[in-house]
């Protein structure tokens, strides 16, 4: 069962990542690390190896992987996660991030080959979700996600529970609204076609049937299928605006209001057609609007982002406690990789903290007994004790979520309420004014006719489809681009934003530099040196030289000292290795003193140095130069000023750089530009950003992978497309323009109909033909549009 | 010509019965997830004797 080190230079079998140089092998099977191993350990003995033959390299990485689910025991805990609990089952919803292949589909819905006590697993795929049933006497919950933890499933589990949340939004009702308004639309147009085709004598008895039977269906597709054009038009006058819904429920209600007249007193057909269909449409519109990300989450908070439980001691006894019942006073135990749930003073001798979510620092921070640690802070080496001084929603951190900004509830006026404004006002006055000409020629018949006539036709029922039909068509192209925007009125503010305010770590810079290189030669007993000596120092391109080197097996070091600046240096294995910068170690001048990077000596040799490259985003300076002659751009950071001096040479304006920010500072300045007319678009990845990004007029959270936390935002934005943002908000501005341009259309369509409707002369037979016929040149139009400026942008 | 008002009234009535089916299925959340039966139907079968090969 051993693993034994083997030469290859392959795959993992199961994650695909390629293997460093001494492998793990199980079964002829070479693996990239423990975990991998034993993922497939766990299957094999399972009898689930079937996982492997529909996809290869189904898995994820197990690399980082330490988890504690001790607070799954208690039952408190247990009592908030599950859905259901009864004497026997249990059924609970976990989310995974994992959950991207068939092949975890079918691993995740047999997991009771693995455990006996487990009954029913379902997946729901683009959820990303798994609900679990099982027996609660014969397995626990904790033993449910250990289980799934050990197969390389780890689920995602957080006080504020995304997966509930999502629960509701998949939206049946309007779903259901949008089938009865088809089928009485349907319907309709088969009971009035003999009505378009003209009736003879003989058949005129029909007539009277087919109109009442049009007016049956017209009255469900008012009343079930539009009553949410009502609602929402009645909300909207309440708070003394008008809303587009309002003209809307105008044009319904008179078209139901005409029918059931003409029906009545059998002077016509009826509009039950035009009603229906315009009905139909309109939900159409609505539902293509309705685009869901159901794998993403744009309203967390730092609740997601903390621990559900941490470890509390209590007399020595260790025991699992939810954060919302930590108090002053509490002493905690925190183990590597765990984050800081509230203020606290720090209770042994020496730690390291990682605080680049929350401050914005990249380093790692030392702290020494005594000091205060703020909560968010990950704890990066030995398990250390903490005693807890504020409760966790008055921290230095979370307190941002007491500010205003998180209470209010912003509302920006987007283009369709503003026109529908306009366009109310107008129709309407058109309608008196013709409805007072045939009044003052005494034809009151035609007065009525005339104005029932003009707002029907005058119907902005275009501009409700064209936007949600361009906008949405807008984020199937961003969302292509890895750009995922939270509804479409996102685009519209997309495209008048005209400053850009960056976060620093982890935004324009990457959170993990990649660009490592060495040049000279090493042997592999070479580079475990180096990584034995390097894993001693807490600075990070120590750090990041122990992470490319991918090493297990580590050698005693000695005489180890650290000069600050400058580099290491100590004995390995017996042997003296120096790393550092170019005057630090021996290299006889051979190579160009300028160059930046980490040098490398070993037994007094000079063995050549890592290039480390510049962590900056691909793509950064083009966009920096794309966006600098019309848009104002700012940068906060958190950080100290250490790359003021590289940021000089591409950042475009220079004078507008604040280090050492606060959160509250970040949002404070988002502020400020607000009050000067400023529409703000904030571009941030931490905690510490989230405050600015609720307070901008756009925020963009920028993240490595999707499935890790971001703060609550109106967009996401994987990290390496941050080079195409310049593009993206061209495309959004093409897209509100081509909005506008159907618009026109629209209108002139509308005053074709004006032209019959003043009259009096508006058929019911016009009106039904003009309004499908205006809406597929607005759909094919927009569509065109879209594509083209996509294209032209190279967007794809 | 009388039979097309029993026609008309057949028709609405099947209508209805698809358009209770319909909402039968949505309210039992058939259509909530669209995408994993179509993945899951290409699973093989389970082999039963593979364990004791």
């Amino acid at each position: 069962m051993l693993a034994a080190p083997v030469k290859t230079g392959s795959q993992c079998y199961h994650c695909g990542n390629e293997n460093p140089a001494t492998t793990y092998t199980f079964d002829d099977k070479a693996f990239c690390c423990a975990g991998c191993q034993s993922v497939y350990q766990v299957l094999a003995a399972g009898n689930l190896c079937d996982y492997y033959a529909y996809n290869d390299n189904p898995g994820q990485t197990q690399k980082t992987n330490d988890q504690q689910f001790a607070y799954l025991d208690e039952e408190q805990i247990i009592n908030d996660l599950v859905d259901y609990r009864d004497e026997n089952i249990i059924k609970i919803t976990f989310y995974i991030p994992a959950i991207h292949c068939s092949s975890c589909i079918w691993l995740l819905e047999h997991l009771y080959k693995l455990n006996n006590g487990i009954v029913h697993s379902r997946i729901d795929f683009l959820k990303k979700q798994v609900i679990v049933t099982f027996k609660q006497q014969e397995v626990s919950l904790r033993k449910v996600v250990e289980i799934l933890n050990s197969i390389g499933y780890e689920p995602l589990i957080s006080l504020q529970d995304i997966v509930k949340e999502k629960q509701g939004s998949v939206n049946r009702g309007l779903i259901k609204k949008i089938a009865v308004a088809g089928l009485c639309m349907g319907n309709v147009m088969l009971f009035s076609f003999p009505e378009y085709l003209g009736l003879s004598a003989l058949e005129q008895n029909y007539k009277v049937l087919f109109g009442w039977l049009n007016l049956a269906f017209a009255l469900p597709a008012t009343f079930y299928s539009g009553r949410d054009f009502f609602t929402s038009a009645y909300s909207g006058l309440k708070n003394k605006s008008i809303n587009l819904d309002a003209p809307l429920a105008l044009i319904i209600a008179v078209l139901l209001l005409r029918t059931v007249f003409e029906i009545c007193t059998q002077t016509g057909p009826g509009f039950s057609d035009t009603l229906t269909g315009l009905i139909f449409l309109l939900l159409i519109g609505r539902w293509v609007k309705q685009r869901s990300y159901y794998h993403l989450s744009f309203e967390r908070d730092y609740r997601s982002y903390f621990p559900v439980a941490v470890t509390v001691l209590n007399n020595g006894n260790e025991k699992a406690t939810a954060i919302s019942e930590l108090q002053i006073g509490h002493r905690i135990l925190l183990r590597n990789n765990e984050i800081i749930p509230a203020d606290s003073i720090l209770m042994q001798s020496e730690a390291f903290f990682d605080f680049s979510f929350v401050t914005g620092e990249s380093a790692p921070v030392k702290k020494v007994a005594g000091e205060i640690v703020y909560a968010g802070g990950r704890l990066s080496g030995q398990a250390t004790e903490l005693e807890i001084i504020k409760p966790v929603s008055q921290s230095y951190l979370t307190n941002l979520w007491n500010n205003e900004t998180f209470t209010q509830t912003q509302t920006s006026k987007n283009f369709n309420d503003t026109i529908a404004q306009y366009f109310s006002a107008v129709s309407l006055a058109i309608a008196i004014a013709a409805a007072t000409y045939w009044l003052t020629e005494h034809n009151t018949g035609k007065a009525w006719d005339s104005f029932t006539a003009v707002l029907i036709v005058a119907c902005p029922c275009v501009l409700s489809l064209s936007t949600p039909f361009t906008l949405s068509a807008v984020l199937g192209i961003f969302d292509r681009n890895k750009f995922y925007l939270k509804n479409t009125d996102v685009v519209e503010r997309l495209a008048t934003v005209d400053t850009i305010v960056f976060d620093k770590t982890g935004t324009i810079t990457q959170a993990e530099s990649t660009g490592i290189s060495f040049s000279g030669n090493l042997c592999e007993y070479e580079k475990r040196l180096i990584a034995s000596l390097a894993r001693n120092s807490a600075h990070p391109l120590s750090l990041e030289l122990v992470k490319w080197i991918n090493s297990d097996i580590f050698y005693p070091v000695s005489e180890y000292s650290e000069i600050p600046g400058n580099g290491i240096f100590g004995k390995v294995d017996d042997i003296t290795v120096r790393l550092g910068s170019s005057i630090f170690v021996n290299n006889s001048g051979k190579i160009n003193q300028d160059s930046s990077g980490v040098y490398v000596e070993i037994n007094g040799e000079y063995k050549g140095h890592f290039n480390i490259g510049q962590h900056w985003r691909d793509g950064l300076n083009t966009l920096f130069h794309s966006l600098k002659r019309k848009t104002g751009m700012h940068l906060l950071s958190g950080d100290t000023e250490t790359d003021r001096q590289s940021l000089y040479a591409i950042f475009p304006s220079p004078q507008q750089m604040y280090f050492k920010q606060s959160p509250q500072n970040k949002l404070d300045y988002i502020k400020q530009l607000q009050a000067k007319g400023k529409r703000v678009m904030m571009l941030g990845d931490g905690l510490n950003d989230a405050g600015a990004l609720k307070q901008s007029d756009l925020g963009i959270a920028i993240t490595d992978n999707i499935n890790n936390f971001s703060p609550a935002c109106d967009a996401i934005l994987q990290g390496e497309n941050l080079g195409r943002l310049a593009r993206f908000r061209m495309m959004a501005k093409r897209a509100m323009l081509t909005v506008k341009l159907s618009f026109v259309i629209s209108a002139s369509y509308n005053l074709l109909g004006i032209y019959f409707a003043v009259q009096g002369l508006l058929s019911p037979l016009i009106a039904a033909v003009l309004m499908p016929l205006s809406t597929i040149t607005i759909i094919a139009f927009t569509n065109a549009c879209t594509r083209f400026f996509s294209a032209k942008l190279k967007l794809r | 010509m009388n039979i097309i008002y029993f026609l008309i009234g057949c028709s609405i009535v099947i209508a209805i019965i698809f358009l209770c089916a319909f909402f039968w299925a949505m309210n039992n959340g058939q259509n909530d997830d669209m995408h994993t039966p179509a993945m899951r139907i290409l699973f093989e079968d389970e082999k039963p004797d593979r364990k004791i090969e």
